[in-house]
């Protein structure tokens, strides 16, 4: 699955960078993730958590109590996303990522314990884009909609914590080149800004 | 959809644009060879019935029945369920139901059923507004813009943009969901709408969101209209985007 997006753009002679693509395992290093620039492919491998509206409510509420959170955040990845239910023989349904905006609220207090990306689609706020600049985090955007050829990248899949929020629990994947794109960096770089200014129309 | 999305491949000039176009075709192959959602979110059962007035219906609740179709397809396709009973407490009632169901009374002895799964992500970025009719058209392009605009990249671009325009506040709102139960491109009947649907396609175009934000020329594959009367002292007007994933099924019994 490694062809495909060119980051490069020559339309109107703008933003011409050539990034390479690149392939990580979790856990992410600090390292890692700085070297990571908006607009970079990547193919993530080893193991990802997911976890959408009501898990993060969840996570959040544990941690105002100063308990222990389900899985530990270091170098971690979140997954926003809520999978359709595997046919009887299927590791997983359809996988594809949730609009993130809604996690922004908690985003920030996650990325300050240690979680180095989280992966989503649509646009993050202000709080959490300064918060990946502070922590060195970053922001992926899997392409949404794709849940079917996304869900053929996860290997292994099972609920660690909240079951009874079925398709909002919390499952670790095991994933083999999940396919990303980087959409904010830890320098404050996004590419939907840069999308819209190369390609927008006066 | 398809025809709709292979043009849009065709004419992308985005790389990552034209890219993402490309994985989305291949997900609709894999989607319809494995038997797997084409996505995770396969919505609110939205249910649309015109019901013939020669019909009757006899041996139970009409509108329970639907509901336990929702349950049964729901379960047996082996689709996700997004419905909590309380929009405050958020409980999941487990089975996708309860469906938003819309009837109409017809002419004739047909009871048609069209279910429009509606997924969360495109339908939070919909929007209603009460324009003064002095703004007219121009205000009606200017405010379809700025909810596309608004929505970025969140609701799974490219979309289809249902607008709609006249009756009351309500109303509007159910023109624009109404809007995008045609099939991809099909026209409005007022030759004047028509036009107006592919002037707003282009200014949308011109907004460089690209597919899945991530900037280009195909943020819509079309906008469909549909128009009411209205009230001397309103215009009102209301944009009800869905993404590239526009499923519907119809079936007339």
């Amino acid at each position: 699955m490694m062809e495909g997006f060119s980051t490069v753009s020559e339309y109107k002679n703008k933003v011409v960078v050539k990034l390479p693509q690149v392939r990580l395992t979790t856990p992410l290093s600090g390292d890692m993730v700085e070297n990571l620039r908006a607009g970079q492919r990547v193919y993530l491998n080893g193991i990802v958590y997911t976890g959408r509206d009501a898990a993060h409510k969840r996570l959040a509420e544990i941690m105002d109590l100063g308990k222990e959170l389900p899985f530990e955040l270091e170098g971690q990845v979140i997954y926003y996303v809520g999978p359709s239910p595997a046919r009887p023989g299927r590791i997983i349904g359809s996988a594809g990522p949730t609009t993130s905006g809604r996690m922004d609220l908690y985003a920030p207090g996650l990325y300050a314990r240690g979680l180095k990306a989280t992966i989503g689609k649509g646009r993050r706020s202000p709080d959490v884009i300064s918060a990946m600049r502070r922590y060195k985090g970053v922001y992926l955007a899997a392409v949404g909609g794709a849940a079917a050829l996304i869900s053929r990248s996860i290997k292994e899949a099972g609920v660690i914590a909240y079951p009874e929020l079925g398709p909002e629990a919390i499952y670790r994947l095991v994933v083999e080149d999940f396919p990303a794109i980087v959409v904010n960096d830890t320098l404050g770089g996004d590419l939907y800004d840069e999308g819209i200014k190369i390609y927008s129309v006066e | 959809m398809l025809d709709g999305l292979q043009k849009a491949y065709e004419q992308e000039i985005s790389p990552n644009g034209k890219e993402i176009i490309r994985q989305l075709l291949m997900n609709a192959g894999i989607a319809r060879e494995e038997r797997v959602p084409m996505c995770q979110d396969t919505g609110c059962a939205v249910v649309f019935v015109d019901l013939g007035q020669d019909v009757r219906i006899v041996g139970g609740d009409f509108y329970e029945a639907i509901n336990e179709g929702v349950r049964k397809g729901y379960k047996e396709g082996y689709l996700r369920k997004s419905i909590v009973s309380h929009p405050l407490e958020r409980k999941n009632t487990g089975d996708n139901t309860p469906a938003v169901i819309h009837t109409k009374i017809v002419p004739g002895e047909n009871l048609r059923i069209t279910v429009a799964p509606k997924g969360g992500g495109s339908e939070n970025m919909s929007a209603v507004k009460m324009l003064k009719p002095s703004e007219g058209v121009e205000g009606v392009k200017k405010f379809v813009l700025e909810v596309v605009k608004a929505a970025g990249p969140d609701p799974c671009p490219p979309v289809v943009v249902g607008v709609g325009i006249g009756g009351t506040f309500e109303k509007a709102a159910l023109l624009a969901k109404e809007a995008l139960l045609r099939d991809l491109g099909e026209k409005s009947k007022h030759p004047d709408i028509a036009k107006l649907e592919e002037e707003i396609l282009t200014e949308v175009n011109k907004l460089g969101i690209g597919p899945q934000g991530l900037g280009g020329r195909t943020t819509a594959l079309a906008v469909h209209i549909e128009i009411f009367a209205a009230h001397i002292a309103s215009l009102p007007v209301a944009v009800n985007i869905n993404c590239h994933a526009a499923r519907h099924k119809e079936i007339v019994l």
